[in-house]
């Protein structure tokens, strides 16, 4: 595996592996903490909150990956603007939020992507993610590690569905 | 939403924003159009103590995590306490007692700066009636940056606090039955150490605002959502407050002690949950007085009514002042909790200071163990309020039966006394406006509830929606998944 690249790059996995699928944020993150990529920074959390925003702004990129209960198979891959307006309804923050803090709070200026990969069972307690689930965690990790290699993220271009081998689906903002 | 069926309109408002979870709101009109009854919905899942059923005791303190992302060390304390006395190892050595500490007031520390700038300041900076798209954290943080920055870094520091003592965020190890699995070593220490005086000099400016600004609108503030309760907590031996251990103690309005060091052990004893038809989630009650006479209040103001003293300067000399307010009697103003959380974040500080000095950080005797028994009650002080965890564990070390008690469970009677005097006092005519939707939600927050905790949640909650009649006959019902 190539450095990440000359950029630093924060990847915050969340999500409560208690709840089943709602745990492939983490487990995502957890697979690339185990890689120690040259400027990689790896968080793992429960949910997002005001202080990501301090350690995003100490970086050029950030990725949240987080489980999507509904949506595109096995993942969707999205840029994400800072946007205040809402998101901080609860005590969690939404990655926009964490994106508009870091901006205007700490002087940061970092892009922003929204990795959601589909989960299916989110209706109990219970630790292990589902089957259909681990397939597309899978599938999420390697299109992570192919955009880190070849330097796609962290510049911010749009990998292709190809990347993934599936029928990822990659956006912007909405 | 206004729904209006034969001579009773049901107004629903859903969700309540900048609390976590969601709530839903329904307030019953009369005939006359006067508000009947209004009542705060929060569904309740009860799956977690199932979950845990069978799995080993010593792994508890870790999954008991899994309940909430917002409160993980309450619970990993209040499990860990528990299983303490499962191994017979409750007499903590001094070294895993105050690494435990240190995580339960960093956690103090973390959860307190959130609430009070992130979700409680935009209230006070811009007003109740201020538009709710400025009157979030990003308003404070164009309007007010260096408060916003305050309130980030008082949190960095207290993530960090239990960083050291309980390791990774999602997965905290650092409480075991009998003890602690690390001490603090030098470099931490020195680590946490490094920042401290500015993170003391930030409590004392939150304490400074939320008192003036308390006092600067004493007379708006008074009533707003206030009434006359009971009050519940931890208290040490000696009266004094502590947040991490003690016995029970509940005063009603005037101060009179209902009961008083009362061990955990024997809660149930004292405290009983009252199941309503119309609520997912219990009611819990002083059993001497019954569900009717004995809801109490819990959590910061709730500390500060049934403590004697607190054993840290600044925030004693804060409480002092707190309580002149009310001439020594509990202070039953609701909007008050704000001021009392901000005393309970400088004690926090203060206690972080102290122990950060203690060399007992740095000892290597970490865990105890005695007796073995089967049955235990595990009780902190949670931010939001007292938090019981009770497990029965069988002769093969698995969880046979468990039952918590959540703080914003405590808090479920007042909350909804709170709406109701809100709805009561700011309802005009037959539509909801701004200004009583925010007052609403102004309410319910001051007590920093944690739905998700508090209803074992699972991901989004459903809403339903139902219309009653003045005789309470359900004459529409509407749901979503």
């Amino acid at each position: 595996m190539a450095a990440v690249g000359a950029r630093k790059t924060l990847l915050i996995g969340y999500g409560n592996p208690g709840r089943r699928d709602d745990g492939l944020g983490p487990a995502l993150a957890a697979s690339f903490e185990a890689l120690r990529l040259p400027g990689l920074t790896v968080e793992i959390d429960y949910q997002l909150s005001v202080e990501h925003a301090a350690l995003a702004a100490e970086h050029d990129v950030v990725v949240f990956a987080d489980a999507a209960a509904s949506g595109p198979e096995p993942f969707s891959f999205r840029a994400v603007e800072p946007k205040g307006e809402c998101g901080f309804s609860t005590h969690s923050v939404s990655p926009a939020g964490v994106l508009a803090l870091a901006h205007e709070l700490f002087g940061g200026a970092c892009r922003g992507y929204v990795l959601g990969v589909r989960g299916y069972d989110f209706g109990e307690f219970g630790e292990g993610l589902s089957s259909p689930a681990r397939a597309n965690l899978a599938a999420a990790v390697e299109f992570l590690k192919a955009g880190f290699r070849e330097g796609r993220v962290d510049v911010g271009i749009q990998p292709d569905a190809a990347l993934a081998g599936s029928a990822a689906h990659f956006g912007e903002d909405s | 939403m206004v729904t209006v069926a034969g001579n009773s309109k049901c107004i629903r408002i859903e969700p309540v924003t900048r609390v976590e979870g969601h709530g839903k709101v329904s307030i019953l009109l009369d005939e006359r159009g006067q508000v009947r009854q209004a009542r705060l919905h929060i569904v309740e899942f009860r799956g977690f103590e199932r979950f845990i059923q069978g799995r080993p005791y010593w792994e508890i303190p870790v999954i008991v995590q899994r309940l909430c992302g917002i409160c993980p060390v309450s619970h990993h304390l209040a499990a860990a306490k528990a299983m303490d006395r499962i191994v017979g190892g409750e007499k903590l050595t001094p070294t895993a007692e105050k690494v435990r500490r240190l995580m339960h007031y960093g956690q103090m520390l973390q959860s307190h700066a959130l609430h009070f700038f992130h979700l409680c300041s935009p209230d006070l900076l811009f007003g109740f009636d201020a538009d709710p798209a400025i009157r979030n954290v990003i308003g404070v943080a164009n309007k007010h940056r260096d408060l916003a920055v305050q309130g980030v870094m008082l949190r960095k520091y207290g993530q960090e606090c239990i960083r050291i003592t309980a390791g990774k965020k999602i997965h905290g190890t650092g409480a075991i039955p009998g003890g602690v699995n690390k001490n603090v070593s030098i470099e931490e220490r020195d680590f946490l150490l490094k920042d401290f005086e500015q993170i003391r000099t930030w409590g004392r400016a939150a304490l400074k605002l939320a008192k003036d600004y308390t006092l600067a609108h004493l007379d708006q503030l008074k009533d707003f959502g206030s009434f006359d309760s009971n009050h519940l907590s931890i208290v040490r031996g000696d009266g004094a407050l502590d947040l991490y251990d003690g016995n029970l103690r509940a005063v009603d309005a005037t101060g009179r002690k209902i009961f008083d060091q009362v061990d955990n052990q024997k809660y149930l004893e004292y405290v009983a949950e009252e199941v309503r038809p119309w609520s997912y989630m219990k009611f819990p009650f002083i059993r001497s007085l019954g569900p009717q006479q004995g809801w109490y209040r819990v959590g910061p103001l709730a500390r500060l009514n049934t403590c004697d003293f607190i054993d840290t300067p600044e925030a004693e000399a804060a409480r002092r002042e707190f309580m002149a307010l009310t001439q020594n009697k509990p202070n039953n103003i609701t909007m008050a909790y704000h001021w009392a959380r901000m005393i309970e974040l400088l004690h926090s500080i203060e206690v972080i200071g102290k122990l950060l000095h203690d060399r007992d950080l740095q000892g290597t005797d970490l865990v105890v163990k005695g007796k073995r028994r089967s049955e235990a009650v595990g009780i902190v002080e949670a931010p939001r309020g007292t938090l019981f965890h009770h497990y029965r564990i069988n002769e093969n070390d698995q969880v046979a039966m468990a039952n918590l008690i959540v703080s914003t469970t405590n808090n479920n009677e007042p909350m909804n006394r709170a709406v109701q005097r809100v709805c009561q006092e700011y309802l005009s005519g037959q539509q909801i406006t701004e200004g009583l939707l925010n007052r609403v939600e102004v309410a319910i927050r001051a007590y920093d509830p944690c739905l998700s905790c508090a209803t074992h949640a699972l991901g989004q909650m459903p809403l339903v929606v139902e219309l009653l009649d003045p005789q309470g006959r359900l004459l529409d019902r509407k749901s979503r998944p």
